[in-house]
């Protein structure tokens, strides 16, 4: 192993840490370099540095500190039974290599996973030390993202919180059963009790303290988790039922749904197929209706039978064309989260909408100039020059309003 | 800023002294307002060279007394929008300074015409200020002491100026030079300087990092995804001649399909060497189980762990059991663990139990000799966005906790039991009890046990009116008083 260039171990420790989601570097406090006059910032929402082939955007250096693992999750690249070749960073390459590229702006900083060696505490205490020295030693402001251990000890999580601006423990699948089921060594329990007590800290850590009151900075960018989705037979109702449990009950920044993807030397337990990166962007747009549209998670499916999202039509449309009841809607006079209802209507345009209508009415004109697509909105609203009269209630809505099929992916 | 004025049509031919010269824009514009110059009387130029046939000469004068009044939001987006390639920009803006005389709130008025080419210029502008923040890759130069960063960029719009004070707030221990074709930005460490444009070939070509950079990029790229579309909505072609990454992504195109599809095909391999040695040594030995048969109030603990006896435990996050001596002469049984105590597993931690914790001890009550239980030992909820709201058990998840309930005061044999709230005297007298009529008193249970009934201190925190709030507390912590009586 010791004769791997740090090129090499490059080339092995981002493919395996390819298959985690997370990309964001945003929601940290804002921070520069201009005191420290080192390098590094943060300020609100991230960057996307780069684009990959695969469409995902490259924000941050993402890499393991090593890929070798006493796990054997079978739907990971790095279980111990995978012959994958293995490799481990110094802590000096791992520092170096975040400071090089953030100086030449490759990156907007750095997440850092691991493959689990020895013990979880081993681990995790190398990843908390790159996270200091890159914070104290090199006055480093940059995003740092640490994604935590579950069965770390108390401590090692408080320092990392100090230094990191995220901090993350992967769910990994929807249910218990399914953790059960692929990762047999990990403990869903566990994993609860983890999110949890991150929740707590991060909320400890924002009060401010009796003495100083100043706030101790811990994961400004507070935590977030990831599911896989495919690999085992959970519907989407039921994963959406987890995010809503994940989002009220730690107070989760983001949940990511990563598509089950075919791995080199992958187990023979799992569905060798594509990944399905619809059910993964729908799943998303679920998400999105959730957190900023007022859907509650039963709504979204109701109208699913079999619990699977519509992999046709997105989630919105798909729960308009079954509650036509509720439309059309007058936009001159429906409420926000009403609006915020209507397909094709999305927040920034429902606000700006509000704000033309506080001075004057909507026309039809008026709001083919503020939508994307027209098309979709006008079988659900009434405007001043506009009814859609019989076409809310057509039985063809559906056919008129679903894009045409098209190839989702090379195969 | 020269203005020239034409006195045969009085048209004004206006030079603006740079294509970023706000100020200039702003003061003329002014001048012109307040003049009601209309606007296709005016044309606008900036540098050098322009319209032949104007005339020199100088800006009406502003009527005394006449001012314009704007709103700061119409002031950002001009100083935005003026960074943008388009000439037509400051005779836009001038139009919507005039018609915000006539509409003062114009700006919200999302649907005009005008106002959405405002926004469209603006957002043009800022999704290439945030495209260059991305994109501009440095290079190395130098070592040591002369070590310096460079970089060439070329943006859409004319953003170098606003767009440096970024780079020096995150690169400032950097001493770096970004070059433009419109202009240049330099950072010495100290002090941020503008300088004039320049040519990719005054810029160094390659940096001995690019190697390792590309070995990243190629690596974090799955295959088995491909989405090029996406891709380029984010990063269009024209930024690709200066990344060093995009020289791979033809070929990382091309070879996908192959890679995953062998990744599909390859049939699965006999285990890595190493891997039964791990199972061996880590995995081998059976997952310490509790004890099947609980001999004290820890071994019941350990056993309600994993409690299963309802589906309850499916969206909490953990058991919260009781907490106190096992040898405690009271136990307090609660309704069910909150939203805290679920996240801190104990319970009594959250906002019902900081009252409880000071009405007990306002009646002398010790808290450390007491038990403190649930009836229902998992958070039953609805999610609402970032809250979950607290719900009540439903009868059979009540009798299935019981159970747990039952063998807790099985191992302390407590000589009193303190019911709080309605659950908890249905779970300890099997049946549903009238709380606010009975409370205060104590019921014998068939086994001798004595159970004090009493509300859950979480209904004092329900009721809205203060002074009630408060006569309900005054009852409670006369109830305690009695429990305190009762122990002797």
């Amino acid at each position: 192993m010791s004769s791997l260039s740090t090129r090499e171990k490059l080339a092995i420790l981002a493919d395996a840490a390819k298959y985690d989601a997370s990309c964001a570097s945003s929601g940290a406090a804002g921070r520069n370099s201009l005191k420290s006059k080192g390098i590094g910032s943060t300020e609100g929402s991230g960057i996307c540095h780069s684009y990959a082939p695969d469409g995902r955007c490259i924000s941050l250096l993402k890499i393991l500190l090593t890929n070798f693992c006493i796990y054997d999750c079978v739907y990971c690249v790095n279980r111990s039974s995978s012959n994958v070749r293995r490799a481990r960073f110094t802590i000096d390459e791992v520092v170096n290599l975040t400071l090089d590229f953030y100086k030449r702006n490759y990156i907007e900083g750095l997440f850092l996973s691991s493959g689990v060696i020895r013990s979880p505490d081993e681990t995790m205490a190398e990843m908390v030390e790159i996270a200091r020295r890159l914070r104290i030693d090199h006055a480093y402001q940059g995003y740092i993202h640490l994604k935590t251990i579950p069965e770390a000890s108390d401590e090692l999580i408080e320092q990392a919180g100090l230094y990191a601006d995220r901090l993350s423990i992967n769910v990994e699948l929807p249910t218990d059963a399914g953790v059960k089921q692929l990762a047999p060594q990990k403990k869903p329990e566990t994993i609860r009790v983890s999110m949890a007590r991150l929740r707590s800290k991060i909320e400890e850590k924002a009060e401010p303290t009796l003495r100083t009151k100043k706030r101790v900075r811990f994961a400004p960018g507070g935590q977030s988790t990831q599911m896989i989705v495919g690999a085992d037979a959970t519907t989407d109702a039921d994963i959406l039922s987890t995010s809503a449990r994940l989002y009220s009950g730690y107070r989760l920044r983001r949940v990511y749904y990563s598509a089950f993807s075919p791995i080199p030397d992958s187990s023979a337990v799992l569905p060798l197929v594509k990944p399905p990166l619809m059910r993964e962007h729908r799943l998303y747009q679920a998400d999105w209706l959730m957190r900023f549209y007022g859907f509650e998670r039963r709504e979204i499916t109701a109208g699913r039978p079999d619990g699977m999202l519509d992999l046709e039509i997105d989630p919105k449309l798909a729960w308009a064309l079954s509650n036509r009841h509720l439309f059309p809607l007058d936009v001159n006079r429906a409420p926000r989260e009403m609006l915020l209802r209507v397909p094709g209507l999305g927040a920034k345009v429902v606000d700006r909408m509000l704000a033309v209508r506080r001075h004057q009415r909507l026309r039809i004109e008026d709001l083919g100039r503020l939508c994307a697509s027209i098309a979709k909105v006008r079988p659900f609203i009434v405007a001043d020059g506009w009814s859609p009269r019989a076409l809310t209630d057509e039985e063809n809505l559906r056919a008129r309003l679903a894009p045409p099929a098209r190839q989702l992916s090379l195969f | 800023m020269m203005p020239a004025h034409n006195s045969r049509s009085r048209h004004f031919s206006v030079r603006l002294a740079s294509q970023i010269d706000f100020e200039g824009w702003r003061n003329t514009a002014r001048a012109l307002a307040l003049n009601d110059v209309r606007p296709e009387d005016v044309s606008w130029q900036t540098g050098e060279g322009g319209d032949l046939f104007a005339s020199e000469t100088p800006l009406p004068a502003i009527p005394p007394g006449a001012a314009l009044n704007v709103s700061r939001a119409f002031v950002d987006k001009a100083q935005a929008v003026i960074c943008h390639s388009d000439p037509g920009r400051f005779a836009l803006l001038y139009r919507l300074l005039l018609r915000m005389r006539e509409t003062p709130h114009l700006l919200k008025i999302a649907s005009d015409p005008d106002v959405i080419a405002l926004r469209d210029l603006e957002k043009s502008v800022r999704r290439d200020i945030h495209k260059m923040r991305a994109f501009v890759r440095f290079v190395r130069v130098g070592d040591g002491g002369d070590e310096r960063f460079v970089a060439w960029f070329e943006p859409d719009h004319f953003i170098v100026e606003r767009n440096a004070p970024f780079f020096v707030r995150r690169f400032a221990g950097m001493r770096w030079t970004i070059l433009t074709p419109h202009g240049s930005a330099d950072w010495d460490g100290e002090e941020l300087t503008f300088g004039p444009g320049a040519t990719k070939a005054d810029a160094p070509k390659e940096d001995a990092s690019d190697a390792l950079w590309k070995t990243y990029f190629a690596n974090i790229f799955n295959p088995a995804r491909l989405k090029v579309k996406a891709m380029q909505a984010e990063m269009p072609k024209k930024y690709w001649r200066n990344l060093p990454e995009a020289s791979l992504i033809p070929g990382l195109i091309k070879g996908a399909e192959g890679a995953a599809r062998d990744m599909l095909e390859r049939m699965p391999t006999m285990p890595a060497p190493h891997h039964a040695k791990i199972q061996e040594r880590l995995w081998s030995a059976p997952a310490e189980e509790p004890p099947a048969d609980a001999k004290s109030l820890a071994d019941l603990r350990r056993q309600a762990e994993g409690c299963r006896r309802c589906p309850l435990w499916q969206d909490a996050t953990q058991t919260v059991f009781g907490e106190g001596p096992h040898d405690a002469r009271i136990v307090f049984v609660g309704e069910q663990p909150g939203d805290q105590e679920d996240i801190a597993g104990k319970p009594f931690v959250g906002p019902a139990g900081r009252v409880f914790d000071q009405v007990i001890s306002e009646a002398g009550i010790e808290r450390q000799k007491l038990y403190v239980t649930n009836a229902v030992k998992h958070f039953k909820f609805e999610p609402r966005g970032k809250r979950r709201i607290h719900q009540k058990p439903n009868a059979g998840e009540v009798k299935a906790c019981r159970w747990w309930l039952d063998h807790e005061l099985g191992f302390i044999k407590p000589d009193l039991v303190v019911a709080m709230g309605a659950t908890a005297a249905q779970s300890l007298l099997g049946a549903p009890v009238p709380i606010t009529k009975m409370r205060g008193e104590t019921v014998t249970r068939d086994d001798g046990l004595r159970v004090f009934l009493t509300i859950h201190p979480s209904f004092i925190l329900r009721i809205r009116e203060p002074a009630e709030a408060d006569a309900e507390r005054t009852r409670f912590l006369a109830d305690m008083h009695k429990v305190k009586e009762l122990i002797g």
